[in-house]
């Protein structure tokens, strides 16, 4: 198989409805087998590219098309099977419920005879090295093997270009290397052309032999060799938000003094019915912060949910102390307080933010927990307006909160939680899929919260930059069922 | 005999029929036996399926699982009758609009054996069918359009994802705050965000399906080949003919026993 060769001349595209070009006068010509990593802020059309030549852009009712694109001397609208995408959410490229029917899709669409099918299934499982029975239901796997997957499903179609749009963005350190390696591998056996977005350069530096850059709008502001590109480009490209290896992110970290206990587990044990972790013994301070870490599936999450009083516990006890309970409740299970009563004392800023909205306009969106307080609208608008203008969404006050960017929507989850002024505020993979510059935000936003508002925070997070900034104490989860240095989670950070 | 067929013998009898013959079956079977309400075809057919169930090696466990949710609604649709149908015979008891009468006593223990006798069958033979192999027949056999019945299947699976999506968006309510009051316009509000992530999980669903060659520019010029095959055997035909034998032999006995009465004669 050989890979195939990508041309662009002044291509652009204008999404249907929007007033600036996603790309424009992108000139590129890619040599069959090359490996290239594109890179360019938010908003650059890192994404549309990838979709354009994956022949998955729509057509004219979705955008307009400028200038000339085609993939092996054809428009990629007009080929099938010849390009392979792979997408940032694990769950998004999962299409049926089992593994080897999932593989076989693409075959299936492609009219291969049905034997070739099954022989190029079991053959792409092999080279992603995804070594479970073709029965295995989709839904069991974890986030780095259902990339492989799709790997495989993409693999499996014999494509020329393999086209990869931020697929380690959402996994553990685990399933980064995992999904990367297998990349590497395929790559290597069957000499097709890969096209890598990814905001984490240093991940995928092993693997291309190229990087272009794009600017907004514009074509590609930069091309060459991984050395060449990063050395001339490097400061730009980081403060534009990619990941580029070797410039450190400074954010002040504080001496801190822990102040009260405010919640207290005892041998506590979390999960919807059956326990999914060891016991786990810890106190939770005031003007500190608890990093959760520990690899996909050992429970991180719903710990997280049970110590903000969203579950109950399964096994051992959990209780808010007096300093977090005020004088006027006395009820010290989490679990048991009513809505309102929560909110004002255990914040939680949920993984996907948008299942935490619930209004029309950013502005209400911040407001509607206030209001079911019945604080005074005074209070209200006043509260609102300083979170706005503290998280830089004061402009897009009355934008749908739907319609935000991914960075800007978790922003906005962090608002939201943060007005009723709880002092305990649980956080799970805040700084997932971010880039660095919204990943930096995001964490002087929350050192801040433990420095300046002396409340306590607990972050659940599989990214060792975080850990290290902000974890005064870290608690690490193991998978199935051993919880390595569970006890007391009372070990400092380095 | 060869492994093959040694497999196929052990193969729970439900599985080497194709999953569309249980849908087809039940129709041909539920006609004849919506004709009337009597209790002697009703209680006849029950009988006679359990019997089959029996021989089919479908033990109670699985009936039950399959059909519980009939055992809770055959009982209040006879309540119902029982209080309310029209009263005819002698009267047992009265109360405002209630009514217990010989009539409706009757009336009542038709209705609760038909409910059983139609439904219990029929969820024994649908529930649980693999929602894949249901898909490999609705398009290879029912020859039903592959674009739309390969988008549901996707679909299906979407129903998992949004349960969890759902429980997620309960959560961050209470967490928020929200839930003490108004309690409708919160559940309206969770609705909508649900939709909202549907939809985009919807969205990237479809990218995803496209970009594996799905309703490509060649649809229509190579046609689309099936993994896995999915084709009629013997055991549906013994399907089929098993559900009109035991509506036959119902109606039959119903008719023998002078009880067989048309929802139309009803009143008479």
């Amino acid at each position: 198989m050989t890979g195939s060769r990508i041309r662009a001349r002044g291509w652009g595209w204008q999404h249907a409805g929007r007033d600036a070009a996603a790309v424009a006068g992108l000139d590129l010509d890619v040599e069959p087998g090359e490996r290239l990593l594109l890179l360019g802020p938010s908003g650059a059309g890192k994404s549309t590219l990838l979709s354009a030549l994956a022949g998955v852009l729509g057509g004219d009712e979705e955008g307009d098309e400028t200038g000339e694109l085609a993939v092996d001397g054809a428009h990629p609208s007009t080929l099938r099977g010849t390009a392979g995408l792979v997408l940032q959410d694990p769950q998004a490229n999962t299409i049926l419920s089992r593994v080897g029917d999932d593989v076989a899709f693409g075959c299936e669409n492609l009219a291969v005879p049905r034997d070739e099918i099954w022989r190029r299934v079991a053959d792409a499982l092999d080279a992603v090295g995804l070594d479970v029975a073709l029965d295995r239901s989709t839904a069991a796997l974890s986030g780095g093997q259902r990339q492989r997957l799709a790997l495989a499903g993409v693999l499996a179609m014999r494509p020329g270009l393999i086209l990869l749009d931020e697929p380690t963005a959402n996994l553990d350190p685990e399933g980064v290397v995992e999904v990367r390696d297998a990349v590497a591998r395929v790559a290597a056996e069957t000499g097709a052309t890969l096209v890598v977005v990814e905001h984490r350069v240093d991940t995928w530096l092993p693997v291309v032999d190229r990087v272009v850059v794009l600017a907004p709008g514009g074509g590609a502001i930069a091309d060459g060799t991984p050395d060449a590109v990063l050395g001339a480009h490097g400061a730009a490209l980081a403060a534009q938000g990619v990941w580029v290896p070797g410039i450190p992110i400074d954010v002040p970290r504080p001496e801190r003094r822990p102040g009260p206990a405010l919640l207290v587990a005892d041998g506590l044990r979390s999960g919807r019915r059956v326990a999914v972790h060891a016991p786990v013994s810890l106190e939770v301070a005031a003007g500190e912060a608890l990093a959760v870490t520990g690899p996909n599936g050992a429970g991180k999450s719903t710990l997280a949910l049970t110590l903000a009083g969203l579950l109950p516990p399964v096994d051992g006890s959990l209780a808010a102390t007096e300093a977090l309970r005020g004088g006027n409740l006395a009820e010290p299970a989490p679990v048991r307080w009513r809505p309102k009563q929560l909110a004002t004392r255990i914040g939680t800023v949920f993984q996907q933010p948008e299942h935490q909205f619930v209004a029309p306009r950013v502005r209400d969106e911040v407001a509607a927990g206030l209001r079911a307080l019945r604080r005074p609208e005074a209070e209200v608008a006043a509260t609102v307006d300083g979170l706005l203008a503290a998280l830089r969404l004061d402009a897009l006050a009355d934008a749908n909160p739907f319609t935000l960017s991914g960075g800007e929507q978790r922003r906005l989850s962090v608002a939201t939680v943060l007005a009723p002024a709880p002092r305990l505020v649980v956080l799970d993979e805040p700084t997932f899929g971010q880039d660095r510059r919204t990943w930096a935000e995001l964490v002087r936003l929350i050192a801040e919260l433990v420095d300046e508002r002396g409340c306590a925070v607990v972050a659940v997070t599989h990214d060792a930059d975080v850990v290290r900034i902000l974890g005064d104490r870290i608690l690490r989860l193991d998978a199935a069922d051993g919880l390595e240095g569970s006890g007391t989670a009372r070990g400092a950070a380095a | 005999m060869t492994a093959v067929a040694r497999a196929a013998q052990r193969t729970p009898p439900l599985e080497r029929v194709n999953p569309v013959t249980p849908f087809a079956a039940a129709v041909l079977y539920s006609i004849p036996m919506l004709l009337t309400v009597d209790v002697v075809s009703a209680a006849v057919a029950l009988a006679a399926w359990l019997v089959v169930f029996a021989a089919a090696g479908i033990g109670p466990r699985t009936i039950l699982r399959r059909s519980w949710p009939l055992l809770l609604a055959a009982p209040l649709s006879a309540v119902s009758m029982l209080l309310y149908a029209e009263p005819s015979g002698r009267v047992h008891a009265q109360v405002w609009l209630a009514t217990i009468s010989d009539g409706s006593i009757e009336l009542a223990s038709a209705i609760l054996l038909r409910v059983l006798a139609i439904g219990v069958p029929t969820l024994v033979g649908i529930v649980g069918v693999d929602p894949t192999r249901l898909a490999d027949g609705l398009a290879q056999v029912a020859h039903l359009p592959h674009r739309f019945v390969l988008a549901a299947l996707a679909g299906v699976r979407l129903f998992g994802v949004l349960e969890e999506d759902w429980r997620q968006i309960a959560l961050a309510r209470r967490a928020r705050g929200l839930g003490d009051t108004g309690r409708i316009r919160r559940l309206l509000q969770a609705a909508f965000a649900l939709l909202v992530v549907a939809l985009r999980r919807g969205g990237t669903l479809a990218t995803a399906m496209e970009a594996r060659g799905f309703g490509g520019p060649q649809e229509g010029r190579a046609e689309r080949t099936w993994a896995r095959p999915s084709t009629l055997s013997r055991a549906d035909l013994v399907l089929v003919l098993l559900a009109l034998a035991v509506a036959a032999l119902a109606i039959g006995a119903s008719v023998a026993a002078g009880s067989f009465r048309p929802p139309w004669a009803a009143h008479l």
